[in-house]
């Protein structure tokens, strides 16, 4: 027994040196590890946000490694692996940490919830690879929590308060009551929306905060109600703002309180029916009916899936195609390099528009104030949204001078 | 405004009401897996799925058959009672003889695998189900609105609950049932067909369910979730009350929604919790449940 032991454990000792000898002796006209580009798409495959990403993402990710295959030739092998991270920390992190250490994954995306996210990127900058959070929403990726090696692509929570929740004050909506998800993104939005609302000359007058899936919100919204804010805020997000939604207008609240969804899918507008919705201001990175672009996209995805994107599957394809590019164009798979062409290129495809990523990693790209249309607006399936205005990335997200990110010169 | 220890007295009395309306599932759906307790001794972890599928087949008739809310009231139960009966037959039947952890490891994976499906082919943001026209509105109580849909639930599952508890402690049919849990040998030897009335009980509890389901689509989404978020807060409404008590089930789960709701307003970040730090304190106090005999 004992010398079986000590054999594996030899044994695991010369896998990695075994490893290196051949991607040594191996060929190539790059500089690879293992002439493969491996790519990890970590979702959540069943919980509460994986219509947002989940099996859709998985998708969107194959079509952009076929695409830039057909497009660019590469004399490279790409490759997908993808996992369900269940909305869990430590499932999620220690799921990476195989894939770095035994799979030879270089890439690992979309990520759903930033719980897993921040713990994700502490693996991906030990272990030297590149992590590009395109679901999960906290500032705190970029802020205090930013690394070298992760990039955050589609949208956070500064950018969700900032262009949606000061539309709403400026409207007239200057006092607010939170409903805010009990745990980091649900706080990281509720603040960041606070300091939106009083920095325009609106009144914050409270805040209620519900466990994750809570089974019904009607004694929450009674206490809003309560406030008499012109404005409940919504800072939660996939089934807790749907069935939030359902329960205020079923009490009668809308008539006199306006709801704002601080972060809204287009598929939790499709869950609920415009019916429901109709009015309601929200901030978006895409939609899939913006622009003939968005729309062929949107088509050929819709035909694999049966559903129209949403800005994370999207921000997928997109944040997919811009690392392979960077690959090509940095000559290797290593992280830095990479990373350094990544944030040394302008982003522009169909996703995201004058987009770039700053130092602290943060992809700044326009964003838009959408308005969820009337039923008799609506023409065709999924027509949903109207673009009230195009907010530039430099005015959406929040400004470098304001980082806590240490790789941020000052 | 007169207040209760700080809290104005309109803000309690909401909260009680809504208390009562989230209470009356717990109600409902305890009561099922209570009566499938008593009988099979099986620990129905499908119990959320049913539910569901419940509150799924309501939408279904909806939108594929234009089968309307009233008659999806009677018909989805129905046909959630027949799955039911075909699980019993084909799966639960080979385990009663076996530890209890059998029972619980089949229903819970025949909940995964159901859930699983649902999600599949639904996703899981959900469906909308309206509420019936008939119903739409409501009466304003002076210290809250509370819509019309929200009082019926209290009314349609304090009856169904009732109609349960009368017809298995006060009916004949009821009196073989409960001889039938007690003693199936000597039951059997009466000439009661005891199988058939296993099998009939589990159908019922399913039905249960499946009634709850219904009755909740209009007031929550549609989704293949919901199920799963409410069970566990259920199963430990079912061991406060006592594993198998009718009477338990039905007052600890109105209580405890009363009690949630409170919670709600003093410190809603524990709403969740405090219905499992009651259970701790009533296992320890009165390990059989509030209404369960000790064996």
């Amino acid at each position: 027994m004992k010398h079986k032991l000590l054999s594996v454990a030899v044994a695991a000792l010369l896998i990695p040196a075994a490893n290196l000898v051949s991607a040594e002796t191996k060929p190539a006209a790059m500089k690879l590890s293992d002439n493969v580009v491996k790519i990890g798409v970590l979702t959540d495959m069943s919980g509460v946000y994986s219509d947002l990403g989940g099996q859709g993402a998985v998708t969107a990710v194959q079509m952009a490694i076929d695409d830039f295959k057909a497009q660019y030739k590469p004399k490279f092998n790409i490759e997908m692996v993808y996992a369900d991270h269940q909305n869990k920390a430590d499932v999620g992190s220690n799921k990476v940490r195989e894939w770095y250490d035994t799979q030879g994954v270089d890439m690992v995306t979309d990520l759903l919830n930033s719980g897993v996210s921040l713990a994700v990127g502490k693996v991906t900058q030990e272990k030297k690879r590149i992590a590009i959070f395109v679901g999960s929403g906290s500032t705190r990726l970029t802020d205090q929590d930013c690394t070298p090696n992760t990039i955050h692509y589609a949208y956070d929570t500064y950018a969700l308060a900032n262009v949606a929740g000061k539309a709403i004050v400026k409207n007239g909506g200057d006092t607010w009551f939170f409903l805010t998800a009990d745990y980091a993104f649900g706080h990281s939005l509720e603040k960041d929306t606070s300091d939106v609302v009083k920095a325009n000359g609106g009144k914050v007058l409270g805040s209620v905060r519900h466990p994750l899936n809570a089974s019904d919100f009607s004694s929450y919204l009674l206490q809003a109600q309560a406030s008499k804010a012109k404005i409940i805020g919504l800072a939660n997000a996939g089934g807790d703002t749907i069935n939030s939604i359902k329960a205020a207008s079923e009490f009668g609240i809308t008539k006199n309180q306006q709801l704002a969804g601080l972060l809204m899918f287009i598929t939790d507008i499709h869950a609920l029916g415009l019916q429901t919705t109709q009015g309601m201001l929200l901030t978006s990175g895409f939609y899939w009916d913006k622009d003939d672009e968005t729309r062929k996209f949107s088509k050929r995805f819709f035909d694999k899936t049966k559903r129209n994107p949403t800005m994370v599957q999207a921000g997928d394809y997109s944040a997919v195609t811009t690392y392979l590019k960077a690959v090509v164009a940095a000559g290797t798979d290593e992280a830095a390099a990479v990373m350094a062409k990544m944030k040394s290129t302008p982003i522009n495809d169909f996703f995201a528009k004058n987009g770039k990523i700053r130092e602290n990693g943060r992809m700044i790209h326009d964003m838009y104030l959408m308005q969820v249309k009337k039923p008799s607006e609506s023409k065709y399936p999924w027509d949903y949204y109207e673009i009230k205005s195009v907010v530039s990335g430099e005015d959406a997200f929040q400004p470098l001078s304001a980082s806590q990110c240490p790789l941020v010169k000052k | 405004m007169t207040s209760f220890f700080d809290i104005p007295i309109q803000a309690l009395m909401g909260q009680l009401m809504l208390g009562l309306v989230n209470g009356s599932f717990y109600a409902i759906l305890s009561l099922g897996l209570a009566v499938i307790f008593g009988m099979l001794n099986i620990i129905n972890f499908a119990h959320g799925a049913l539910y569901m599928m419940g509150a799924f087949l309501a939408w279904m008739g909806l939108e594929y058959l234009g089968i309307g809310y009233w008659p999806a009231l009677i018909l989805a139960p129905l046909a959630i009672g027949v799955f039911g009966v075909v699980i019993e037959r084909s799966m639960l039947r080979w385990l009663y003889k076996l530890d209890h952890l059998y029972g619980l490891l089949l229903t819970f994976g025949l909940a995964l695998v159901i859930e699983g499906l649902f999600i599949n082919g639904y996703g899981v943001s959900g469906q909308p189900y309206q509420i019936p026209t008939e119903l739409a509105g409501g009466f304003n109580l002076g210290f809250m609105f509370l819509p019309y849909y929200r009082g019926w639930v209290i009314v349609a599952s304090l009856s169904v609950c009732f109609a349960t508890w009368y017809g298995i402690e006060k009916t004949r049919l009821g009196a073989y049932l409960r001889a039938a849990t007690e003693n199936p040998k000597l039951t059997q030897a009466f000439g009661i067909n005891v199988p058939i009335m296993v099998m009939l009980t589990y159908g019922f509890g399913a039905a249960l369910a499946g009634f709850a389901g219904v009755l909740a689509a209009p007031v929550i989404q549609v989704s293949p979730l919901m199920g799963s978020h409410l069970i566990i807060t259920v199963f430990a409404v079912v061991v406060i009350g006592g594993m198998g008590s009718i009477m338990g089930s039905i007052v600890t789960g109105l209580g405890l929604g009363v009690v949630e709701g409170i919670t709600n307003l003093v410190y809603p970040a524990a709403s969740n919790t405090v219905v499992f730090i009651i259970m701790a304190i009533v296992l320890m106090l009165r390990p059989a449940g509030l209404f369960g005999k000790e064996q």
